[in-house]
């Protein structure tokens, strides 16, 4: 079975106040970048897989993520799998 | 009564919280480590300040996982008397114990500061001893201290008066200019619906002998001292609330 590149992407909630982002906006914005009209910084996790079925996989990293990766009261999260190249 | 003061890796309030309980009010007092799988007979847990695991991924986040939880998760479902102050406030929203979650302060910077802090309700173990509305001077250090919560879970908390203090001027009043982190409502501790679990960001184990800052912060201690000393069979007061924001 190959192993598993599981790419997970954390960032703060819709609504969810995110002062790092307004502030790395607010850089941007000064350095010229007037397009950039919201910023929102999150965190990016890999998880290397194996023995493994793609399709319990998926669901395995989702519990992962809202277990621990993730809190759902401030958090939303996004999951990518893909075939590890390494 | 006897105090137990959980030690995370990380953790640094733990002995002061102790000689809060040993030294101050001369009661017993035992720290348990992360890995203890029982209270060693507390009555009362405290989950101290600090950066436990290093606040790696969120604060909180891996604490909650320690083999102590399980053991304040019982502790907790019995009634017991748990508080959490700073990092153990984190902690124990992170666990389910309390709602909400604590994020990065609107500043962006760590605030060291001693606060105002108003006494919303004496219904908890650690304000029985409070009037509500009353000021206490306790000193924060923290740089996640921000309380957030959906608009439902906030409006839940405020109806069943479970803001246990929120930050306000030395008039009593809960301003934007003295919020020093950008909470909700300027909530600065919360209780559980049973209201046995309370957490708060300010140190009131940092704020109990003159020489230092001022014994404010002692309040709570001699509140949960009472609590307990009252017996078990004690009619529960009814709540005495005063209004939010």
């Amino acid at each position: 079975m190959p192993g598993l590149l599981a790419r997970v992407y954390v960032t703060p909630k819709r609504g969810i106040l995110d002062p790092q982002g307004k502030a790395v906006q607010h850089s941007l914005h000064a350095l010229g970048f007037g397009e950039v009209h919201d910023v929102r910084v999150g965190k990016y996790i890999e998880l290397r897989l194996r023995d493994v079925a793609r399709d319990a996989a998926e669901g395995r990293v989702r519990a992962m993520c809202e277990r621990l990766l993730a809190n759902g009261i401030i958090e939303d999260f996004r999951i990518e799998l893909a075939e590890d190249g390494r | 009564m006897r105090w137990g003061v959980v030690v995370f890796p990380g953790s640094h309030d733990d002995r002061q919280v102790l000689h809060v309980a040993e030294r101050i009010l001369g009661d017993e007092a035992v720290p348990l480590w992360h890995k203890d799988r029982d209270l060693k007979g507390a009555d009362c847990v405290v989950l101290p300040g600090g950066f436990s695991y290093g606040d790696y991924l969120r604060c909180g986040a891996m604490a909650k996982f320690s083999p102590v939880m399980d053991a304040v998760q019982e502790h907790a479902r019995a009634g017991g008397l748990v508080l959490g102050v700073c990092n153990g406030f984190q902690i124990l929203c992170e666990a389910g114990l309390l709602p909400g979650a604590l994020v990065r302060n609107r500043s962006l910077s760590f605030v060291c500061d001693r606060v105002t802090l108003r006494v919303e309700t004496s219904d908890t173990p650690f304000t029985f001893g409070c009037r509500p509305g009353e000021l206490l001077t306790v000193p924060i250090k923290h740089g996640e201290g921000c309380y957030v919560a959906d608009e439902a879970t906030l409006a839940a908390l405020e109806r069943e008066g479970r803001v246990v203090f929120r930050y306000a001027d030395r008039t009593g009043r809960p301003t934007a200019a003295a919020n020093p982190n950008g909470s909700l409502a300027n909530v600065a501790g919360v209780c559980n619906a049973a209201r046995n679990v309370v957490g708060l960001m300010p140190h009131p184990e940092h704020a109990v002998e003159r020489l230092v800052g001022g014994e404010d912060g002692l309040r709570l201690f001699r509140s949960a001292q009472a609590w307990l000393g009252r017996g078990a069979a004690a009619e529960r007061r009814e709540p005495t609330l005063v209004p939010g924001p």
